[in-house]
């Protein structure tokens, strides 16, 4: 018999690694995988501060990430630093601020090593209705958006000239991963949430002829990272984040060896 | 100059200036675009070209001057590059069904611009010249009335480019639209060009192709031997080809005798 805690941590991860997958495939089609590091490692700042203000941990690192995200549109204005440079600044100075405030709080007993590497062990029902709650309503604005978004994806400017707003449909993609962070952070924590972003998107590629392909792909492969991972976990009592990501990698190294079809 | 407020104008632009970072990019241009009237940009790089073409398309707004589109006007712009990332996955069919929905109007401009048998393909694995082709026909799905090409023959061989320009000019006759390309072909694009703009941060000139190969501005930019290649060119060749990529061999023996037997004079 399955323990109850394990269904809830593999549908919990089954939940986030759902949305993962179109999102992640973004994030690789984009190139933003430094952006959902700076999101991920800002994320901890957030945690700090809502308990310091004390609302919930996962409304304050939603916003904590949107905050960032419209710091870092702020700053792409300027033009004599690229945007690695960028996020680099911004994401250490945001995981040094937040190891520091952890550190300030540390009588509030924040547990550090649960939001760096996850501690999916421990989802409760709430945890479970907000994972799902969210996840349907990032899926329902990228099937709404899903044509514009490919298109400006595609190319920015020759999207521009034909009409789509290209700068709010980036800002929108911003959004949305800054939400999908915020849940990834209760499965892999803050250091490994971009790898359950582009991981499965990334072995989903080989196998892919179109883009909607790629994103139901990267899904599937993402949920059985984390059927995977959580197996490996309570049959060798290893921690469950970290190896939710290795079972992704190995999918990866697989997919590697397969034939690919494009 | 003197078409620059007539109804029909597609697009005009007056006194025209653009800035960046303190620097004058354009200054005082002015030029209007008729309906079925192929104006070809021309000059040295760094003279302003694409960003003249970004503020036709309305990419950026002038910092001086004014541009003055026609009502909805429909655009169709094919850009120097695709910076689209290898990673997304995307058929060429896949791709022309972002511009269209119609299939009916997909599959006649595919047979038109001979890219039917590249529709199943990935957009990554294209050519150079199949990738030109495609974006060419992904500019006139939309059926414009402004096609706006930027160096549409880059990474293209000789032959590809002759045949690029000549299914340009086809379709201007086929959609009846108006057409501003960015070139560097010089000898090619003479031919089938309707008005020549020489740019250079400002007009230097500006007209016919033959009036402007003789102008002085032009002879200083690009030397007296252009100048006569166009000269030559433009005099013996105001008449169609056949479809044998003839063009573009003679135009490489320019200072050749050659016979006009296989051209269909018109």
């Amino acid at each position: 018999m399955i323990p109850e805690f394990l269904i809830y941590a593999l549908l919990a991860g089954a939940g986030v690694a759902l949305v993962a997958g179109p999102l992640g495939s973004f994030v690789v089609w984009r190139r933003m995988a430094y952006f959902g590091d700076t999101l991920a490692h800002s994320a901890l700042l957030g945690v700090a501060l809502g308990v310091l203000l004390q609302v919930h941990p996962l409304l304050a690192v939603i916003v904590s990430s949107l905050l960032l995200a419209a710091i870092l549109v702020a700053l792409q204005t300027q033009k004599l630093l690229g945007d690695d440079t960028l996020l680099g600044i911004l994401s250490h100075t945001t995981l040094a601020l937040g190891l520091v405030c952890a550190g300030l709080l540390a009588d509030t007993r924040i547990d550090l090593w649960g939001l760096l590497f996850g501690d999916l062990l421990t989802t409760n029902l709430t945890d479970l209705l907000i994972i799902y709650a969210v996840a349907a309503l990032v899926l329902l604005v990228l099937w709404r958006c899903w044509r514009p978004l490919i298109f400006a994806t595609l190319d920015e400017t020759l999207a521009q000239v034909e009409g789509v707003p290209v700068v709010r449909l980036r800002l929108l993609l911003m959004g949305l991963i800054a939400l999908v962070v915020a849940l990834a952070m209760k499965v892999v924590g803050v250091l490994l949430i971009t790898s359950l972003l582009i991981i499965p998107a990334a072995a989903s590629r080989r196998f892919s002829r179109s883009p909607e392909v790629m994103a139901v792909g990267a899904s599937l492969l993402g949920i059985t990272a984390v059927t995977g991972g959580l197996g490996l976990s309570y049959f060798f009592d290893a921690p469950a984040g970290p190896s939710i990501v290795l079972a992704a990698s190995a999918c990866f190294a697989i997919s590697l060896a397969l034939p690919r079809r494009t | 100059m003197s078409t620059l407020s007539s109804a029909q104008t597609l697009v005009s632009c007056e006194h025209v200036a653009w800035r960046r970072d303190g620097l004058d990019v354009l200054q005082d241009v002015s030029f209007a675009i008729a309906p079925r009237e192929i104006v070809t940009l021309i000059g040295p790089n760094g003279a302003g070209k694409t960003s003249l073409v970004n503020l036709v398309i309305g990419l950026a707004d002038p910092t001086g001057g004014r541009i003055t589109r026609r009502d909805k006007l429909r655009l169709g712009y094919m850009p120097q590059h695709l910076r689209f990332d290898s990673s997304l996955p995307l058929s060429v069919e896949r791709f022309l069904r972002l511009a269209t929905s119609e299939r009916k109007t997909l599959a006649h401009y595919s047979e038109r611009l001979g890219i039917t048998s590249l529709l199943g393909q990935q957009l990554q694995n294209l050519s150079g010249g199949e990738l030109q082709r495609v974006l060419l026909t992904r500019a006139v799905l939309r059926k414009p009335e402004l096609l706006v090409l930027d160096e549409p023959t880059q990474g293209v061989d000789v032959l590809g480019q002759a045949e690029l320009y000549r299914h340009i000019s086809e379709l201007r006759d086929e959609l009846g639209c108006g057409v501003l390309m960015v070139s560097h072909d010089l000898h090619l694009v003479m031919a089938k060009t309707d008005t020549v703009i020489c740019l250079n941060r400002h007009i230097c000139c500006h007209g016919a192709p033959e009036s402007v190969a003789r102008h002085p501005e032009y002879l200083q930019l690009f030397g007296k031997q252009a100048a006569e290649d166009i000269a030559i060119y433009t005099h013996h060749h105001d008449h169609e080809h056949d479809l044998h990529g003839d063009v573009v061999q003679e135009s490489l023996l320019l200072h050749h005798n050659h016979d006009h037997s296989r051209c269909n004079h018109s």
